[in-house]
């Protein structure tokens, strides 16, 4: 098994699939299943070969190549998808070797967004069901080909790692020897899929495709680009959000050894060198006067007051069912408000882009979760048509959201337009990596709900909180509601009569918002798992038995739940200080409950002692994984529980690198056991299930370990110490 | 020029004396599998192995090097910790994005060189100066745990 590195994406998503307004964006969107001759396929990636669909090339000489629609950047997807193809073809798996997808919308689009997206979980449960056909009527086409030539009937024909067999007669032909005759068959329209009681490769922890290259140095990632004459370039834009270059004095830094040009835009310096050291050194010694512009005097204070202005002002009703006025009128009504800060990516490959910029063309090396959108806006950058700009897609090292954007690589063109036609790499300082990010917003969540005979009566839920599907995604900003920024509190999983959710647009003075892993449940499960810990208490009720008695309606939920609270020993005593915390969501198509274990010394400092959760995502395509998953993206969540925050003085963004952004540790971190529920359902979301389970239950765990009920993050050291109040 | 040996062959360069050793490997000798993550030695991502012991080379200058032998994620392979710690961390699927790994392999291969069974706070202390944002901790602990065995069997 082997990656060639060459080349070849509710509204929840389950929202968005139900609504009509998703209708128009999938039917927008034609999935060509069949489109071997389309001009946009790259010639060479088909002659000679079977090539049934956009996915599957099989050659005579037996190797079977897949192409990849969605991005690797660590999740583990390409395993899936090849598993997920290679089980309806029957293919021979120890030939399968993979291709990144080359940018184009057409035959590679997600298709819940139409274009090339990875992201929000969904690449599996997108293309379950276009790469299982996929698989299946090249299968059937190879299969009519050996019929063909045996003169035997079809259907006394049957199919195995990569060989079609004549049971009746013993005989058998590989598929190798069926390329030419396969490519004169037609496709079948509905070819039957596998009962999965039959799967061979789904649902076995079989081994990723991508590891072998990355123990050993060999993966070339994005920033790995090396190019003959390439020169190397950083750059600084103007720290102020939003500010201008003034007037640069570059004496000093064409004195540095390996300078070799100062380029000086209207946003941005950039200095480019015989090597990275050189344009740092260089960049760092410019003499920059920046016009720091209207965000100068914009602070951390400006952006809460800003939003908790929003959010006192009435919003656009998301979701309603019953009487919440009449609801909440009655019975033991309680409130309270949450809030999350900005969050920086912080991927461990810094931004980067390699461009090759010369009259007429444009190639770009890099490593993205958006390669049409990317080609794209550098066509429009540059004033070249699309197919004169080319883009080489990477394994990345480390997406997170980040890379749902182009900005890393408009720069680095911007930066080749003013050279001579020489490959430049582009790569940011760590430093400008966090404080130019596109930030995870800023949100306040208020919620109000009244509790009757120990249940939840009633319930009003309003989000306030940036639309980052309106700037990214147009057409889905729809009546004013982000559908992102909603979904898993439209979602909820409580039988609660009367319910009501608001959503109150509030865009950030001068801060650039953005997707970031977890997106909009991170803030919706983390404010409806904390209020129900609280309703739990005002109720008298075990926090778990509060919440199971109203998942009647989510049994799938409540099994994960009831299994959680087995395998973490819920309810067994615990030293004083220590708490358990437990979270529960149905968010990305997965149902989750988790359970953190706790404890906060006398200095504040939170110490976790372990964690347990369980998952019912479907049918587990690699179960391993999903369990691998579920521990980094607890650790992930966990990590910004504990630290992050991203905080804005005099228009900058104060943090810089890993010594102010910090990181959980491996020190910090316990045993994560995952219990993976046995299901028969269609796969559901798994890259950023961990991220938004682990947060509330940390939470949780606080809450029961110190009485304290923390309303936002990062946790506050000095209110678990007792030195400042909530 | 300055020569220097990497993983066990000379190679001769040009570059300015305060260069650290992370620009030389990636830009100069085209060394990519050493990272650059953070380049003020707090992520760990540049490990390298200079006279065997586990050094950030993103604020290791060049010059200060001298003839000490230095082994990057390229050549550690060829070590029996080094090969063992690889082994281990693709016998438990160790890896996700993988950007850091190299870092984390070249300080678990220098830990289990210098403390062939460590327990667990040898691991803390040998480990923690590098970050994974995937957050492959958990696998990483039971990796290094697994070449230990097969490391002293």
């Amino acid at each position: 098994m082997m990656i060639v590195e060459k080349f070849a994406q509710s509204p929840t998503r389950r929202n968005l699939l139900k609504s009509g307004l998703a209708g128009g964006i999938l039917l927008a969107f034609h999935m060509p299943v069949y489109a071997a001759n389309e001009p946009e396929q790259a010639p060479d990636s088909t002659a000679g070969k079977f090539a049934p669909n956009a996915f599957i090339r099989i050659a005579k000489d037996g190797t079977t190549t897949l192409v990849m629609p969605q991005v690797e950047m660590g999740q583990g997807v390409y395993t899936a998808v090849a598993m997920i193809l290679a089980e309806e073809l029957d293919a021979d798996f120890s030939k399968v070797v993979l291709e990144h997808a080359p940018p184009n919308d057409k035959l590679y689009g997600n298709p819940v967004f139409g274009i090339q997206v990875t992201g929000n979980s969904n690449s599996i449960r997108a293309f379950w069901k276009p790469l299982r056909v996929a698989g299946a009527s090249a299968r059937a086409m190879l299969v009519a080909a050996a019929a063909q030539q045996w003169k035997v009937d079809p259907a006394s024909c049957t199919a195995t790692k990569g060989e079609v067999l004549h049971p009746p007669s013993g005989r058998s032909l590989a598929y190798a020897a069926l390329v030419d005759a396969a490519a004169k068959q037609t496709p079948p329209q509905n070819p039957p899929l596998k009962d999965p009681k039959n799967f061979t490769l789904i649902g076995k922890p079989l081994k990723r495709f991508d590891t072998p290259n990355k123990v050993n140095g060999k993966t070339i990632y994005g920033i790995d680009a090396m190019l003959p004459g390439m020169t190397f370039a950083t750059i600084a834009a103007s720290p102020v959000f939003g500010g201008k270059v003034g007037h640069v004095d570059d004496t000093a830094a064409k004195a540095v050894p390996g300078v070799r040009k100062v380029i000086v835009l209207d946003d941005m310096v950039a200095v480019v060198g015989d090597h990275m050291w050189a344009a740092k050194k260089g960049l760092d010694a410019l003499v920059i006067d920046w016009k720091d512009g209207p965000n100068a005097a914009v602070s951390s204070k400006d952006v809460w007051e800003h939003l908790r202005a929003a959010s006192s002002t009435d919003g656009v009703v998301a979701k309603s069912r019953g009487d919440i006025a009449k609801g909440l009128s009655g019975g033991d009504k309680f409130e309270a408000a949450y809030e999350l800060p900005f969050l920086a990516h912080t991927t461990m490959e810094p931004m980067n882009c390699t461009v090759q910029l010369k009259p007429g063309s444009c190639e770009i090396w890099i490593g993205t979760q958006i390669i049409s959108r990317v080609q794209g806006t550098v066509a429009a950058l540059t004033g070249l048509r699309v197919d004169q700009v080319t883009v080489h897609n990477h394994l990345i090292g480390g997406g997170f959201g980040r890379r749902l954007e182009p900005d890393m690589a408009l720069k680095a063109v911007r930066v080749a337009q003013h050279l001579d036609g020489e490959p430049v790499k582009v790569v940011w300082t760590r430093e400008e990596d966090v404080q130019h990010d596109i930030y995870r917003p800023v949100y306040r969540d208020t919620i109000s709900a009244t509790l009757s005979n120990g249940r939840i009566a009633a319930w009003k839920y309003k989000v306030t909180g940036s639309a980052v599907i309106a700037r990214w995604l147009p057409p889905a900003f729809q009546h004013g509601i982000d559908i992102d920024a909603v979904d898993s509190a439209i979602d909820m999983p409580y039988d609660i009569p009367d319910f009501h959710v608001e959503y109150v647009r509030a865009e950030p003075p001068a801060v650039p918002t953005g997707f970031w892993r977890g997106v909009g449940p991170n803030n919706n499960v983390f404010a409806i798992e904390c209020f129900m810990d609280e309703l739990a208490k005002r109720a008298g009720k075990d926090p778990v038995a509060f919440r199971r008695d109203m998942l009647d309606r989510s049994p799938r939920l409540k099994a994960a739940l009831d299994l959680v609270s087995a395998k973490s020993q819920w309810g067994e005593p615990l030293p004083a200080r220590v708490g358990r915390g437990v979270s529960v969501q149905p968010s990305f198509g997965s149902f989750i409950a988790t359970v953190v274990e706790a404890e906060v010394d006398h200095q504040g400092e939170v110490h976790l002692r372990r964690v347990t959760t369980a998952v019912d995502t479907g049918i587990a395509v690699n179960p391993d994984t999903i369990e691998a998953q579920l521990q980094g993206g607890i650790i992930f969540g966990l990590t910004a529980a504990l630290y992050g925050e991203i905080t804005i003085l005099n228009g900058r963004v104060q943090q810089s690198n890993f010594n102010d952004y910090r990181m959980l540790r491996i020190d910090q971190v316990p045993k994560i056991d995952v219990h993976i529920v046995k299901s028969g359902e269609a796969p559901g979301g798994i890259g950023e299930t961990g991220v938004t389970a682990g947060p509330p239950a940390l939470r949780n765990a606080i809450y029961a370990a110190t009485g304290i009920a923390l309303r936002r993050l990062p946790v506050d050291r000095e209110v678990l110490a007792g030195r400042k109040s909530i | 020029m300055i020569t220097l040996r990497i993983n066990g062959e000379d190679k001769t360069f040009d570059a300015p004396p305060d260069m650290p050793l992370l620009w030389v490997l990636r830009d100069v000798l085209g060394l990519t599998g050493t990272k650059f993550g953070c380049g003020i030695a707090q992520c760990g991502a540049c490990t390298v192995h200079v006279d065997g012991k586990p050094l950030r080379s993103c604020l290791l200058a060049v010059s200060a090097i001298g003839n000490r032998a230095v082994t990057t994620i390229e050549g550690v392979g060829e070590t029996p910790a080094g090969a063992k710690v690889q082994k281990a961390w693709l016998d438990l699927e160790v890896v996700q994005c993988g950007y850091c790994q190299s870092g984390q392999i070249m300080s678990a291969a220098a830990l289990l060189a210098s403390t062939p069974a460590p327990d667990d706070s040898d691991i803390d202390a040998a480990m923690a100066g590098n970050i994974c944002r995937c957050g492959t901790y958990v696998r990483i602990r039971e990796a290094i745990k697994r070449a230990a065995a097969e490391h002293q069997a």
